[in-house]
């Protein structure tokens, strides 16, 4: 079984063609200026408040994190991996996978720097982080 | 709604719990409802309300003869019946309906003609999560710990205490599907399922039901019934996927639907004798005693380790050995709710001397909705 694959809707479509380009573009409030996540057409913040695409600085740290010993399927080779919960720079979290060092509960320490890059999978990309720092 | 206007009049789990291959989730909905049918002394004809979960309001009323003239189907994973009684009680009280039944039922491990858990790839955990690696409900409900754990200073050991603490209570109860007394160590050698969580860490996966009938307290006194009168109640939303939950060191839904019950009950966690907190993997008992006030912030690792939710322990908790050791179906809520009626009707299998009041809370999803009680031997 393959690993499963996004499909995006127009709302999002913005975000996957910025990962596809190797770019991490989120959205923020127009009126505040908040960053928020995941991509929507309104602010969470004011009601029906317009938002705006930003592209994103790719830092973050991680926020929080688990590792997986049973994996989904499609992922028996990677496991044991982490399901991580990185904190953007610019505030919002996401999850995400943790590459270029090997997960576990000594690598993986929270609030490390990381930073954005991209997996490809089946014609798209997925944001995924790694060490801000060579570890 | 004020307190004591509502009362549960019957209650009943499924005659057999943890492994049933005879029995699809609509039979499992069935037997405990007629079992709480029983125990209220009432009969099909009397219920005018149904909630359960999806479709299953339309199956238990037509398979069981009810003609409902009002129906819940509220579905926001295992604390679901909480919010169906909540909503019930409101019904009974704005006369929409006069006498409620709440059903459960699910072939969680037998998986017969039940429905397995499914997403959309075009949805936010489909989008947003799954493409990760997210393998089930373990993998998604546990990422929030360790910044919980290094936030508020809580340790493994401490962790793998609210399993140790829970098997206490299983040992004392006969129907509990584990019941052989564990170690903290046995805890933290047990198969790894994910980090930090093992096995003994995450709840059962079983076969079993549970069913509730509820009625105005006016009514309860014409049938002779042991009532358990609501005193307060609350409900909450929060998330939906679980890394936008907004503080992983605190769940919103557990707090606002907690002091929601507390506020309408009138009443402070000191005046609490006995507490549920549904525990679907062994830190939501810790958030629970945290958000709703039971302990102050980082204290509650502690608390279950020191053994004050064990038996003999001053807040005695998850008695009837709770998800971990007890049963959990997969919406394991109903059975919070029945353990908590069995201890302030005082006929619990590890009963609790003196329980008046007693609390109970339910959550869904991964601390993404919540449904709090306050029940009362004794009418305000």
């Amino acid at each position: 079984m393959s690993k499963p694959l996004p499909r995006p809707t127009p709302e999002t479509q913005r975000f996957w063609d910025g990962a596809a380009a190797g770019e991490l573009w989120i959205q923020r409030c127009v009126t505040t200026g908040r960053y928020f996540f995941y991509p929507r057409d309104y602010s969470p913040f004011v009601t029906g408040g317009a938002v705006e695409w930003v592209k994103a600085s790719g830092n973050a740290t991680l926020y929080s994190y688990n590792i997986v010993h049973r994996p989904a399927p499609g992922f028996e080779d990677r496991a044991p991996y982490a399901l991580a919960v990185v904190e953007l720079e610019e505030g919002p979290r996401m999850m995400t996978n943790i590459v270029g060092i090997e997960n576990t509960p000594e690598n993986l320490i929270l609030d490390m720097a990381l930073r954005v890059t991209f997996e490809q999978r089946d014609g798209m990309a997925l944001p995924v982080f790694e060490p801000a720092v060579a570890a | 709604m004020k307190p004591g206007e509502v009362a549960i009049v019957g209650a009943a789990e499924s005659d057999r719990l943890g492994v049933i291959p005879d029995m699809s989730d609509l039979q499992l909905n069935i037997d405990a409802s007629i079992r709480a049918l029983k125990d209220a002394g009432l009969t099909a004809g009397d219920i005018d309300g149904v909630a359960s979960t999806g479709a299953y309001p339309g199956e238990i009323a037509h398979t069981l003869g009810i003609r409902p003239r009002w129906v819940d189907t509220t579905s926001v994973g295992g604390c679901s019946y909480f919010l169906h009684l909540r909503h019930a009680a409101a019904a009974i009280v704005s006369g929409m309906a006069t006498t409620v039944l709440i059903s459960h039922g699910q072939s969680g491990r037998s998986g017969v003609g039940s429905s397995p858990f499914s997403f959309s790839a075009s949805g936010p955990l489909g989008q947003f999560e799954a493409p990760y690696g997210v393998a089930g409900f373990a993998t998604m409900f546990t990422v929030p710990v360790l910044r919980f754990m290094k936030e508020k200073g809580i340790s493994h050991e401490q962790l793998a205490s609210v399993a140790v603490a829970q098997r206490k209570w299983a040992a004392l109860n006969p129907r509990a599907f584990k019941r052989e007394p564990i170690t903290v160590d046995d805890v933290l050698e047990s198969k790894m399922i994910a980090y930090p969580f093992h096995i003994l860490e995450c709840c059962l996966v079983t076969d079993g039901g549970g069913a509730i009938v509820v009625t105005s307290t006016e009514r309860a006194a014409d049938l002779g019934a042991r009532p358990v009168y609501i005193l307060g109640s609350g409900e909450s939303s929060e998330h939906t996927i679980v890394s936008q939950m907004s503080d992983f060191t605190s769940s919103r839904a557990f707090r606002d639907a907690g002091a929601m019950a507390f506020a309408e009950a009138g009443l402070t966690p000191s005046d609490i004798d006995h507490l549920m907190v549904y525990d679907a993997f062994a830190h939501v008992p810790l958030y629970g005693l945290e958000d709703l006030g039971f302990v102050g912030p980082g204290e509650s690792g502690a608390f279950v380790a020191e053994g004050h939710t064990s038996p003999g322990g001053r807040l005695p908790m998850n008695t009837n050995g709770g998800g971990l050791s007890y049963t959990h179906t997969g919406m394991y809520g109903m059975f919070a709710l029945q353990e908590s009626i069995r201890q302030v009707r005082g006929e619990a299998a590890a009963q609790v001397p003196g329980v008046e009041v007693g609390f109970v809370h339910g959550v869904g999803g991964m601390f993404s909705n919540a449904g709090s009680f306050i029940f009362a031997n004794r009418r305000p």
